[in-house]
Order: C-alpha cells, then structure tokens, then sequence
C-alpha cells in the first residue's frame, strides 16, 4: 500500500512537470508535504537545498531520497521509477508522433499556460520557507540570509552550491 | 558499449550542476563530438522531441540515446549511470546530517538554508513567469498566473487537476491567440 502511495506521489509530477526537473518541486512538495504528510516543510528545505548542492537532476535526487526515507531501498526504486518512466517510455515508443508535436502551436499554448501554474506553486513554496524562517531564526537574520543569497545568485553569479554552503555556515556560527 | 554508455552518462550526471537543463551541453558534447553515436541533428531532435513530454530531461535524453545505442539495456545502463550516484550521495549525507541534529549547530545549519532555498525557488519562479511572458504578455501572464492563485488557493483545487485542465484546453480547443 504504502508503494502504491509512493508511485502515486512522483507519478503526478513525472507526467505533469511540464518544464524540466525543477516544474517537478512544487508537485513533489503537494504530495510528500501537504498530501501524504511523509515530511515537514523545513525537511523538504533541507532536501531541496543539499539537492541543490548536488550535481545531477533534482527531480531524481528528491525522488530517491524521499522514497529512500518513506520505505527504503525499494521505496527508492518505486519513486524513482514513476519519476523516469512515464515519460521515458513515452519517447522511446511514440518518438516519431512526438516529432510532428513540437513545434506545433498547441503544444507552445500548453507550455505557456503551465508555466505560470508552476511559478505560483513554487513562489507560495518560497513564501512559506521565508514566513517559517522568520518564526524560527528571526526577522533580521532572515532578512540578512535572503539579501546576501539573492545578491550571490543573481549579481555575482556565485554557484548554487556554494550559496548553500554559505545558508550552511551562517546557520552553524549564528543560529 | 555498454560500458561506454555508462561511462558517458555516469560523468553526465556527476558534472552536470544547476540541475537536467544545465547537464544538456554536456550530453551534446560526449554524444555527438566525442563518441559520435549521433550527427548535431539528431541531437536536437532527440532533444525537441524529450521537451515535448513532461518530467525531468536528462533521464529522457540518457534513456533514449543509450535506448537507439543497444535497446533496453543500454536505456536502463545510461538512466542509472546518469541519476543512481547523486541518489546515493544524497541518502548517505541527508542521513549523515539527521543522525547530528540533535547537536545545535548543526540544528542551525538546518534553519540557516531555509531563507536561501527560498531565495532560490523564488528566482525560479521569476524565471518561469519570464518564459510564459516571452510568448505572450506581462498583462496576461500576471491575469493568468493570479486566476490559477484562486484555483489553487482560495477554491483549493489540487494542482493536477489545474494541470490537467490546461493540457486537455490547449490540445481540444482551435488555434487562437496566445
């Protein structure tokens, strides 16, 4: 049963996260999170963060680690694969009807009209990361976090990893 | 072969920073200079056709290039080369991290990544409205985006269904504006 949970879990974002990996956070987080309640919001944080710190795909990396923690190995194996296989087996059987879709204008409405659904789920995503941070850390430390990790990541261009690494040490020696 | 493939897609995945997308140059590179199993062409085609579909790229790219390089194994060898290692560094720190968290600065550690795991999600979320906007209008994209805050937030629809609403409009309904 609880397998089943789990295939349920990262099916829906496998066959919905239209846009690459990342459009899979804010479904994965609806169902690990809010739905089956398998892990606290700060928890999906901490996953979210060393995910980020990590090379290689992050929808997989969630996958396997929450599938890991829910119900080991095979708990890993079943999360995993209804992230991948979905839309894997898709290509690899339709790949010629596939081919006549893409450029097609019905296919560019559909990405457009998603896009923005994603971008809402992860902005209330990013709101409640920065209301519970207030309530555990404080106002100001919060405030210091967020202006420091914006100024890296979008004016100096500093590799995610190390901005992590930077949330890392700061709450280490501060909080 | 089959080591080869894992070899390609195994350094894919270990190098490949700032998630899937970022990897894509990388596979381009191994693919189509290095090993030479496909021409520029059929990358992109390969690649167009994986953007169609949902879910993460990389595992699409890697499964169908080890897929038309030697069938079924070579699909299930490039998809584990690519994810199974940083799966397996993940589980073993995230663990490693749990098993400290009584210590308080380690539990500073956990609350320090919040607000910057914030900060990331919320560029990703400017850069998602940007890219909706690119093929429409700002007036639009913010209209559409506050109609889906009320569908999700204020009726409480599952996104899914959201989701599915959209796909199932854009395919049925006739060529149009937008």
């Amino acid at each position: 049963m609880i397998y089943l949970q789990i295939f349920i879990a990262f099916f829906i974002p496998g066959v919905l996260g239209y846009g690459g990996g990342p459009s899979s956070i804010p479904l994965v987080e609806q169902e690990v999170v809010q739905n089956f309640g398998w892990m606290t919001s700060q928890e999906f944080a901490e996953v979210l963060a060393l995910g980020n710190a990590l090379p290689g795909p992050i929808a997989t990396k969630m996958a396997g680690f929450i599938g890991f923690e829910v119900a080991g190995v095979i708990g890993a194996i079943v999360a995993v694969g209804a992230t991948v296989l979905p839309s894997l087996l898709l290509m690899v059987f339709l790949a010629g009807l596939l081919y006549k879709i893409k450029g097609t204008k019905k296919f560019e409405t559909l990405t457009t009209l998603i896009r923005p659904v994603i971008a809402i789920l992860l902005g209330i995503i990013a709101f409640d990361f920065f209301s519970s941070a207030f309530t555990e850390s404080g106002g100001v430390h919060t405030l210091i976090l967020m202006i420091a990790s914006f100024l890296m990541l979008k004016k100096f261009d500093i590799h995610p990893a190390l901005v992590i690494i930077f949330g890392l040490v700061y709450g280490a020696l501060l909080l | 072969m089959q080591l080869k493939i894992f070899w390609v897609f195994f350094k894919v995945g270990m190098l490949g920073y700032g998630g899937g997308p970022a990897s894509i140059p990388l596979v381009h590179k191994e693919v189509v200079d290095t090993y030479q199993w496909m021409t520029d062409d059929e990358f992109q085609d390969s690649l167009a056709i994986g953007n169609v579909l949902p879910g993460p790229i990389i595992t699409k790219l890697a499964g169908y290039i080890g897929y038309l390089q030697s069938g079924w194994l070579g699909l299930v060898n490039a998809v584990f080369a690519a994810i199974l290692p940083t799966i397996i560094l993940m589980i073993v720190l995230l663990k490693l991290f749990t098993e400290f968290k009584d210590l308080e600065w380690v539990q500073g550690m956990s609350n320090g990544v919040v607000p910057v795991v914030g900060v990331m999600l919320f560029l990703l979320t400017y850069e998602f409205l940007e890219k909706a906007q690119a093929k429409t209008t700002w007036r639009f994209i913010i209209l559409f985006t506050l109609g889906a805050f009320i569908l999700l937030y204020v009726i409480g629809l599952h996104p899914a269904i959201v989701i599915l609403a959209i796909v199932i409009f854009s395919l049925v309904r006739r060529e149009g504006r937008i």
